[in-house]
């Protein structure tokens, strides 16, 4: 079998470049002009790389492949249409207010990459760094705060820690009177903020599909095929693909593609639910994580609270979840913010979180030779779509993780090299 | 004016000006109200305001069928072009007319006029516009349409990256979103029900009352639920005879019998929001919703979670409006709505019509119209031959019928006039004036609930519209949400639905007669958009949707149906899509060229309408957020002026305050001395208590602690370590063994429910066979700590005298039952948190409060103080124990210099994963004390820094886990994880503290600060 070793261009039609001239000159013209963001290419018989999964990390894994490595035949086969999973479910929260120094800096190099986002795939997903507060209630959650604001601040990034009026200044809508756990103030990482969900896995294709890359939707993986040892198929609802190597970036589901190869991940599905308000006014300036339950909330441009609480805790591949923790996040909201009350929550949905044995991911080489695994984003995987696809392609592109994933490592369970930012333990329905 | 599409604006506000009410003589004069018919009661006038001006209604009305029954027809404006909207249908599909309810801290944003039910004195305002609803400034927007079309923020805004928080993006906040939130606390409560029946019924219109008949007749437990005001669905809507009586009366009957069957609740103002797995569904019940305020102790809403073994939806259909040119001017109405303000509001939605429909509806709509004595100026219809029905009907009337299609509506605030293009002469554009239009698409069922569990609704060709799909276990669907569209077929559907339901519960079906009802034309040819390219055509109203944006959507290749949704933000506003969904995916369907069901379905997502969130948190608000935990004691330390803390649910007392002191640190400082020096009390009942019996108790405490449990003598305690399977430290404590089969732990605050939880997974998963029982008695047992080189002396003031407790009778670490007080059962424990000689006094938790009021004046001659959780902590600190700052699941028995209280003897949960190679590692971070070089300020959370080291995450050493300042030795106090631990005693770091701006020389050394030897607790 030959395998083609540089792949033609395929002429990608989103060559329009778009900015407020291109919309007048456009509308103009009756807007006719406007091209597919992304074509819809028929699979061919082989690839270099085959990317398994058209969410956040598969896109932004195909783009820097190409765009940082060069490399010339890329696909990325999504088993339903791009962005039908958690990128197109999330609460859309960015940050790099961790407390591991294994953790800091990946997802600090992810925030500077959402940073330059829009120039680098001239694409607006809506970048909005409007500041993320996380409240504490108790000297203890002061204490641990202030650990993790001070290793931020080790990391050169972002991080300020607020007493109760500074925190009333910014937010005064929350309740500082008659809550059952006072806000005695909160760490304020200033650079966060969220990212309109749609528009990044919409900006990636766009900008992956420029670079030749064949974005193949409603083409499910049933198969890999692993030959002495080694990946070197994936058969798929429309037909088997060829790849030197292979790539999985299938979050929830990563525990059953990998499975088709005989890999068992240390991973559980759990499924975690989100919720968003009609549209109002603005209200909520800024992302707020309650420290006194489970609820966090951020206000979309659209103008609808965007808000989630925890996993619902049981195991499932279900994308609904049930009205315990629905009632839990609401009482949540209310606690925290009291006008909330009479607001009307628009819509309610799940995604299934891959959720890891230690609370953080895997971006690593696996076992099996041309294998490739990105998984185990539990319930904060979002923010970290570039620097997941960054650092994936590298681990892809030259077989060995780059320093910023070097710690993200499928063995470190084994070993004991655990990334357990909560302290919860192997135990994912507390992670 | 900023209105495109309209040329004379102002000629068309004088004449359709809303007639103004004076306070005094309300609802007599609305001028759009029918003589005679409807369900409202003419006798209970109601007055109500609009954007500050007053009106008359009548109990029965919607706030809609009021503003309607004044002329008021500008009720909104839309969310992007704000486009001048009135009221597009009658039910809780209404898109278009929504309005901020109430004032002040009750304020609704965003609630449907449609479904506001008219109470005395209830005031609404229109929102999402400025200045003024008439004439609003950002209407504007719609000249700039082209450039503003679907997404086109995903284009631009790029430039400069930093406008885009200070600029571009609160500018689009501003313009975005609709009403305002009130800003305030909510005043109302909320209830959470729950109930459990045979059979749930969905829906009151024919089919679903024939279902709850058949299911009630049948024995069945029956609950109804409706989210309209009055039980009838579309039979309260439309004039129709059943069985020779007007459908409403008909209903009216059956309503009846169903209120007098002992097993069927009925619970109107309930909408069935969601449908959960194992037969769960969650409903809200507007109770007090249709008052001005709650009743004292009246819930507002009630939101209930339904458990039923079988459920019938029977949510009937929701009527499609047709897509032409300026189908949003205020008048254009859904035809199903215009027979619901005539029949049952008796509300002239206008005074002429036109009525342009693609299927028979338009058959009632004329007749009624006629019947309302309003005039039809044309009567509108695609279809040829096909459309015999609706051309009888209009000659009946003595309307003129058109084959052909409403290219465009005229008119800015209100409608004005249709151009019509007739198939015959398509050149040739005929324009009928009128100021309403009843448009019909055909019906869509409501198949939401029965699509919230994964099931995809699926296309009829034959009705034109998506029927439920694969079903959630235990439902069935009935009437209009079947697809059924004729009245007799929802009768007849519902009542075999409620039969068979209830027949899978075990009831015996008892017959139900089927009525007599009349024949009904249900005939329906697709149209989904009139393609003519004047006026923006509108797919969804309140996000402003129009076809070209569907073009566009296509051109840019985001067809799938979510896709679709998500560019456009079709079917993403407060109606859900409700009357928008299957047009634009028609839309798509068409510009693709692919069948409906090839461009996809869409899943519906709980809830159905919007629900409050207030309600779904129901009474958990406020102090009332999460239980309180008060100790047996709280009442006295509240006496003793104590300032009390969260910790957990639990409330303990912080420190105890005293005339004079500066800071909590001078009564914290003086508690720490006292006990030193005498004694102190301090109420540790919050600790969580476990007993546990059995033969095999020992063994079971041997494989969950990580030391030997089974070699404790009786009458002893031994200090706890529990690991996590993971090998990671779960939680300290004491084990103490009353009696060879009989032994009492203790587990830390925090930790109480978690080490429960993992000995119930232990005992039920991993070892049912062991003979052990065990049952938290945390709120059984009040529990004080007495320490301090006196706390004998006052104890042997209170256990009575048969019990020798000296110090060779009761010597450190002894346990044992005793009476104190004359007869009152306690457990004592002599163990010691602080260092000083100590002891823990177990009573049942009823005598707790006299036990520290004995404790107290039994100690008072000796000097006694109570101490609370500050002093308690720093007794901690100077001794060196860890606490929950250093048990954060992050440590190891090593960690925490405790590995030789790990036993090599024996297994236990976590011994195999602690021994995994990185956790062995010398470099770890390892507990060590330090103090304070000179006098910088430390807090905990500081990192450790060797001195003259760069800050960077590569220097980092550890970190600062506790601190305190120690009235016992003069100086700060602390302890921390530090890599290397107890290698580098005697080492100076820095508490790197960037946060708080503090960079502090300390001096490692061992944690144990105070009495070393351990001689002070065993005195
Ligand atoms: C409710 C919710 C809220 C969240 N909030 C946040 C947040 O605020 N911040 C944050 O950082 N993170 C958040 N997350 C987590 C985040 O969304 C995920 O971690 C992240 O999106 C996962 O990466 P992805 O985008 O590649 O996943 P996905 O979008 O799920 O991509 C995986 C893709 O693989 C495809 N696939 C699966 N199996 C196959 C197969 N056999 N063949 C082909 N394709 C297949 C799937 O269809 C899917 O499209 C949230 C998640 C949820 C559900």
């Amino acid at each position: 079998m030959v395998l083609p070793s540089s792949h033609s261009r395929a002429g990608a039609v989103a060559d329009l470049r778009y900015s407020i001239l291109s919309l007048v000159a456009q509308s103009f013209r009756g807007n006719t002009a406007w091209r597919p963001v992304w074509r819809e290419p028929e699979p061919k018989p082989a690839y270099d790389v085959v990317i398994v999964g058209g969410g956040g990390h598969g896109l932004s894994t195909a783009y820097y492949l190409a765009k940082e490595h060069g490399i010339g035949s890329i696909a990325v086969v999504e088993k339903s249409w791009i962005g039908s999973g958690n990128v197109g479910r999330n609460t859309t929260v960015i940050r790099s207010n961790y407390l591991d120094h294994a953790n800091i800096p990946f997802y600090e190099w992810s925030l500077k990459l959402w940073e330059g986002l829009e120039q680098d795939i001239n694409y607006n997903a809506m970048v909005s760094q409007r500041g993320v507060l996380m409240l504490y209630h108790s000297d203890a959650q002061r204490d641990a705060l202030a650990r993790r604001g001070n290793a931020m601040r080790l990391n050169g990034v972002d991080a300020e820690l607020l007493d109760r009026d500074a925190v009333r200044r910014l937010v005064p809508i929350l309740d500082f009177d008659n809550a059952r756990f006072p806000i005695h103030g909160g760490l304020l990482q200033p650079r966060g903020g969220t990212v309109r969900h749609d528009a990044v896995a919409w900006g990636y294709a766009r900008a992956a599909d420029s670079r030749g890359v064949d974005i193949i939707q409603n083409c499910e993986v049933t198969g890999i095929t692993v030959e002495n040892g080694r990946a070197v198929a994936v058969e798929t609802t429309r037909g088997k693909l060829h790849a030197r190597k292979i790539g999985l970036a299938c979050a929830g589901n990563s525990s059953r593609v990998a499975a088709l190869a005989g890999l068992r991940l240390p991973i559980e599905s759990h499924v975690l639910q989100a919720y968003v308000s009609e549209g109002i006014k603005p209200l909520v300036p800024n992302v707020i994580t309650f420290g006194a339950g489970h609820f966090y909330i951020s206000q979309s441009d659209k103008g609808g609270l965007i808000f989630g609480g925890d996993i619902d805790g049981y195991n499932s591949y279900a994308q609904r979840g049930s009205t315990p923790m629905i009632e839990d996040v609401m009482e949540g909201g209310v606690s925290l913010i009291p006008t909330l009350s009479r607001l009307r929550m628009l819509r309610s949905w799940g995604g299934i979180m891959d959720m890891s044995m230690d609370g953080s991911p895997i971006i690593d080489k696996t076992p099996i030779e041309g294998l490739y695994l990105n998984a185990g984003w539990c319930i904060g995987g979002f923010k970290a779509t570039p620097a997941a696809g960054w650092c994936f392609a590298h681990t892809i592109a030259r077989d060995a993780p780059h320093e910023l994933n070097a710690a993200f490592r499928l063995d470190r369970f084994a070993a004991g090299h655990l990334i357990d930012e909560r302290g919860a333990g192997a135990q994912p329905n507390l992670q | 004016m900023v209105d495109a599409a309209s040329n004379k604006p102002a000629r068309a506000a004088a004449e359709f000006a809303p007639v103004r009410q004076t306070a005094a003589a309300p609802s007599a004069a609305s001028p759009y109200r029918l003589a005679t018919g409807g369900i409202v009661d003419r006798s209970a006038p109601l007055l109500f305001s609009f954007d500050g001006r007053n009106y008359g209604g009548l109990r029965g009305d919607t706030l809609a069928s009021a503003l309607l029954a004044n002329g008021v027809r500008l009720v909104g404006r839309s969310f992007k072009y704000h486009r001048p909207r009135g009221i597009l249908a009658a039910g809780s599909e209404e898109p278009n007319a929504l309005v901020e309810l109430r004032e002040g801290a009750r304020r609704e944003p965003n609630t449907r006029a449609t479904v506001a039910e008219l109470y005395e004195g209830l005031a609404a305002v229109s929102q999402n516009r400025w200045p003024s609803l008439w004439f609003d400034c950002m209407a504007v927007n719609s000249l700039f349409s082209p450039i503003i079309g679907a997404g086109f923020y995903y284009k631009t805004f790029m430039w400069p990256a930093s406008f885009w928080e200070k600029l571009y993006e609160p500018m689009i906040r501003r313009a975005a979103g609709l009403g305002r939130a009130a800003g305030m606390p909510d005043p109302d409560t909320y209830e959470k029900a729950f109930a459990h029946c045979d059979v749930l019924v969905i829906g009151s219109g024919p089919a679903g009352l024939m279902a709850a008949l058949a299911a009630g007749r049948a024995g069945a437990r029956v609950i109804l639920c409706d989210e309209d005001f009055e039980f009838g669905g579309r039979l309260l809507a439309e004039c129709r005879d059943i069985d020779g009586r007007p459908c409403a009366q008909w209903a009216g009957s059956l309503l009846a019998e169903l209120a007098s069957l002992p097993e069927v609740r009925m619970l109107k103002r309930t909408t069935v929001f969601g449908a959960y797995d194992h037969g769960v569904y969650a409903a809200i019940e507007r109770v007090a919703d249709h008052l001005a305020t709650p009743s004292p102790h009246m819930p507002r809403q009630r939101v209930w979670n339904i458990v039923a073994k079988r459920t019938v939806l029977a949510a009937g259909a929701i009527e499609r409006p047709l897509v032409f040119g300026n189908n949003d001017r205020p008048g254009v109405m859904l035809g199903g709505a215009v027979r619901a303000y005539l029949n049952r509001f008796a509300v002239k939605p206008g005074t002429r019509a036109v009525v342009f429909a693609n299927n028979d509806d338009a058959v009632a709509t004329l007749l009624d119209l006629a019947a309302a004595g309003i005039s039809v100026q044309a009567c509108v219809d695609p279809r040829g031959a096909d459309a015999g029905v609706v051309r009888a009907a209009a000659q009946r009337i003595g309307t003129r019928f058109v084959n052909g299609a409403v290219v465009r509506a005229r008119g800015g605030h209100r409608l004005r006039a249709v151009d019509v293009s007739a198939v015959a002469e398509p050149w040739h554009k005929l324009t009928f004036p009128c100021d309403l239009l009843a448009m019909s698409g055909g019906w869509s069922p409501s198949v939401h609930l029965s699509s919230h569990l994964g099931g995809r609704p699926q296309w009829s060709d034959a009705l034109a519209a998506f029927v439920p799909g694969p079903l959630p276990r235990g439902m069935s669907v009935a009437g209009a949400a079947a697809g059924e569209f004729g009245l007799a077929a929802c009768l007849a559907g519902g009542a075999k639905a409620g039969a068979e339901a209830a027949g899978d519960c075990g009831f015996a079906a008892k017959p139900v007669a089927m009525p007599g009802i009349g024949p009904e034309p249900i005939g329906i040819a697709a149209l989904w958009r009139v393609r003519a390219k004047r006026g923006k055509a509108f797919v969804d109203f309140q996000n402003d949707v129009t076809v070209s944006d569907i073009e566009l959507a296509e051109r840019e290749g985001f067809r799938a149906v979510e896709h679709l949704k998500r560019y456009t933000t079709l079917g993403m506003a407060t109606d859900q899509g409700k009357t928008a969904n299957v047009n634009g995916l028609a839309i798509m369907a068409e510009l693709t060229e692919k069948t409906i069901p090839a461009t996809g379905a869409t899943r519906f997502r709980p809830p159905y309408t919007p629900v409050a969130i207030g309600a779904l948190a129901g009474h958990h608000r406020r102090k009332d957020f999460k239980p309180t935990r008060l100790t047996p004691g709280h009442a006295w330390a509240q006496e003793q002026g104590a300032v009390f803390m969260e910790t957990g649910l639990w409330l303990r007392a912080q420190y105890f305050p005293q005339p004079g002191d500066n800071s909590w640190l001078d009564a914290c400082n003086r508690e720490v001395t006292a006990t030193r020096n005498a004694v102190g009390v301090c109420d540790v009942s919050t600790l969580g208590k476990i007993d546990l019996q059995g033969t095999d108790a020992g063994l079971f405490l041997d494989r969950l602690y990580a030391n030997a449990m089974s070699s404790l003598p009786v009458g002893r305690a031994r200090y706890g370590l529990m690991l996590r399977e993971d090998g990671f430290v779960l939680d300290d404590g004491t084990v103490s063994r009353l009696a060879e089969d009989h032994f009492f732990v203790t587990t830390t605050t925090a930790n109480a429910a978690r080490v429960m939880q993992h000995m119930d997974f232990c005992h039920q998963v991993l070892w049912p066979d062991l003979d052990v029982q065990f049952v938290s008695v945390s709120d059984q047992w009040a529990q004080y700590s007495l320490a301090g080189p006196k706390a004998r002396e006052v104890l042997q003031k209170l256990v009575d005298g048969q019990h020798d407790i000296s110090n060779t009778a009761f010597p450190y670490m002894a346990a044992g039952e005793v009476t104190v007080g004359g007869g009152v059962p306690a457990r004592l424990f002599r163990i010691s948190f602080s260092g000083e000689l100590a002891y823990e006094i177990s009573v049942p938790a009823r005598f707790g409060d006299a036990v520290i009021r004995a404790v107290v004046a039994a100690g008072a001659p000796l000097g006694i103080r109570p101490y609370g959780l500050e002093a308690l902590s720093v007794m901690r600190i100077e001794k060196g124990h860890v606490g929950g700052a250093e048990i954060n699941g992050q440590t190891t028995a090593r960690d925490l210099g405790l590995e030789r209280m790990v036993s090599s003897k024996k297994d236990f949960i976590g011994r195999v994963m602690a021994g995994r190679p990185a956790l062995l590692a010398p470099d770890r971070p390892a507990f060590v004390g330090f103090k304070s070089v000179g006098d910088g300020a430390i807090g905990a959370g500081a990192h450790f820094l060797p001195v003259g080291a760069e800050p960077s995450a590569r220097n980092d050493e550890g970190h600062v886990t506790s601190v305190a300042y120690s009235p016992t030795l003069g100086h700060l106090v602390g302890l921390g994880l530090l890599k290397g631990g107890s290698k580098r005693l005697g080492e100076k770091m820095r508490a790197y503290d960037p946060l708080r701006g503090r960079d502090t020389l300390i001096e490692v050394c061992s944690p144990v600060f105070y009495d070393p030897e351990g001689a002070r607790l065993r005195a």
